[in-house]
């Protein structure tokens, strides 16, 4: 299991779920990504990605304007 | 919710002939790629398959002009609301999975040079659709997809869903007999998936024109209670205030062409072009003032100083007396508007920095024409 990171910051509804869609396609599972928004929205639209697409939300934190997400990497099923 | 998806229907497997490579005859379940748009029409459509037992996954189309969010995002008063993403409640009511696209780039073709032209607006609906199609098809044909489903119903809008535009899409997309509308099929000749016993006809629908009646009628049987507004609404191009900027840039520009901050700058502020060769965005709130912010630095910028008031950015070239005319019209959203003199301050592209004093340009000297 490997830790990453992505930058998602003053993107806009898709763009932080898209950014994080190809980014996990390039990992492997188990593997974990900390997405970096400024897009509140991006608190619901990356759990509601991740669920119906097999991955799974550790954990979400609001720093200073900011949102962090942590998705562990499913095995794609 | 239901996240079922039926395997014992006899359009669950395909005729050997029909088999792509590599895939055991008899054995490869039949997949349709459905182009979801978070809208009812596309939720039904997929439901419909998948009650054919076919395994249904979706695909989303971001284009730059999805209404999708944005402003809801940037303006202080709307971040209490529901940001949901439809496309992804959608897929997740369906139990399906879906795959967003990022076609900013490739779209710009499309919104400029459309081959069948502009609806009301700057809303190039048909070669629009025929794109969308297109692209799914070639997702479908990578990823080992049979055929393409979308929600469209004849009749239901004016240029991209008409009897004679139907078919139009299906050829020009490149899609053919492999596009299927489940909600209108019983109104068009059988498709591939009908023809070959994937897919049961007799199933499908006969929708056709404006009303929504047959849709919120099938969504009932279906459960789905809550949904979002029809189709039309979630693209800015069909908003004839958002059209008129985007031309009005173009044409201050002398040519026709955009990037993608260019497309969010018209989503967030007044715009205002006292002259032809600058024009200024004024934050209109909190949200939208921390939103134009990010910009500071691609625009020479103003501020009131001694009051409280809006981020204006200036695109364009201005010379002293528009800077001054800019200054006031800052003044004149400020809290200092009926002040005898305001300060403000004039930020170059160098970050150099200068404060002018001004009095607020009075209402009746704001020009309407210079709203866009």
């Amino acid at each position: 299991m490997a830790r990453y990171q992505l930058d998602a910051r003053r993107l806009f509804c898709p763009m932080p779920v898209i950014r994080t869609q190809n980014r996990v396609a390039e990992l492997q599972p188990g593997d974990v990504l900390e997405v970096t928004c400024t897009d509140p929205g991006a608190l619901n639209d990356i759990p509601a990605w991740c669920r119906i697409n097999g991955h799974r939300v550790l954990g979400t934190r609001r720093g200073d304007n900011e949102v962090i997400i942590e998705v562990e990497v499913g095995d794609g099923a | 919710m239901s996240q079922s998806q039926h395997n014992d229907s006899p359009g669950a497997n395909r005729g050997s002939e029909k088999l792509p490579e590599g895939r055991a005859p008899g054995t490869a379940p039949v997949k349709a790629v459905a182009l979801v748009s978070g809208g009812l029409d596309s939720m039904l459509a997929v439901r419909v398959i998948q009650e054919q037992g076919i395994h249904v996954e979706g695909i989303n189309f971001y284009t730059g002009f999805c209404v999708e969010g944005h402003t809801h995002a940037i303006r202080k008063k709307d971040q209490g609301k529901d940001k949901r993403n439809n496309a992804l409640w959608v897929a997740e009511q369906l139990g399906i999975k879906l795959h967003i696209i990022d076609i900013v780039e490739e779209y710009k073709d499309v919104l400029l040079n459309p081959k069948h032209g502009y609806g009301a607006n700057m809303n190039p609906c048909l070669d629009c659709k025929i794109f969308m199609v297109h692209k799914a098809l070639e997702w479908a044909e990578k990823h080992g997809f049979d055929f393409i489903i979308t929600g469209e119903v004849i009749g239901q809008r004016p240029m991209s869903q008409r009897k004679d535009t139907l078919p139009v899409v299906a050829r020009e997309s490149g899609a053919h007999d492999r596009l299927l509308r489940p909600l209108c099929a019983k109104n068009l000749p059988p498709t591939l998936p009908e023809r070959e016993g994937w897919v049961e006809r007799d199933k499908l629908h006969d929708f056709s024109g404006r009303t929504r009646k047959p849709q919120m009628a099938l969504a009932a049987r279906f459960g789905f209670s809550d949904y979002a507004s029809p189709a039309g609404g979630c693209c800015f191009l069909t908003d004839e205030a958002y059209s008129r900027k985007l031309v009005d840039l173009w044409q201050a520009r002398g040519r026709r062409e955009y990037e993608m901050d260019d497309i969010m700058l018209l989503k967030v502020g007044r715009h205002i072009r006292p002259a032809p060769h600058y024009k200024l965005i004024v934050g209109r709130e909190e949200g939208e003032n921390n939103f134009l912010e990010g910009y500071r630095k691609q625009f020479v910028h103003l501020r009131c100083t001694s009051h409280t008031g809006p981020l204006v950015l200036l695109d364009g070239e201005a010379n002293e007396e528009d800077l001054r005319l800019a200054a006031r019209i800052t003044a004149r959203y400020s809290k200092g508007h009926l002040a005898e003199q305001v300060t403000v301050q004039v930020t170059g592209l160098d970050g150099v920095s200068r404060e002018l004093a001004v009095a607020p340009l009075p209402p009746d000297e704001l020009k309407p024409e210079w709203h866009l």
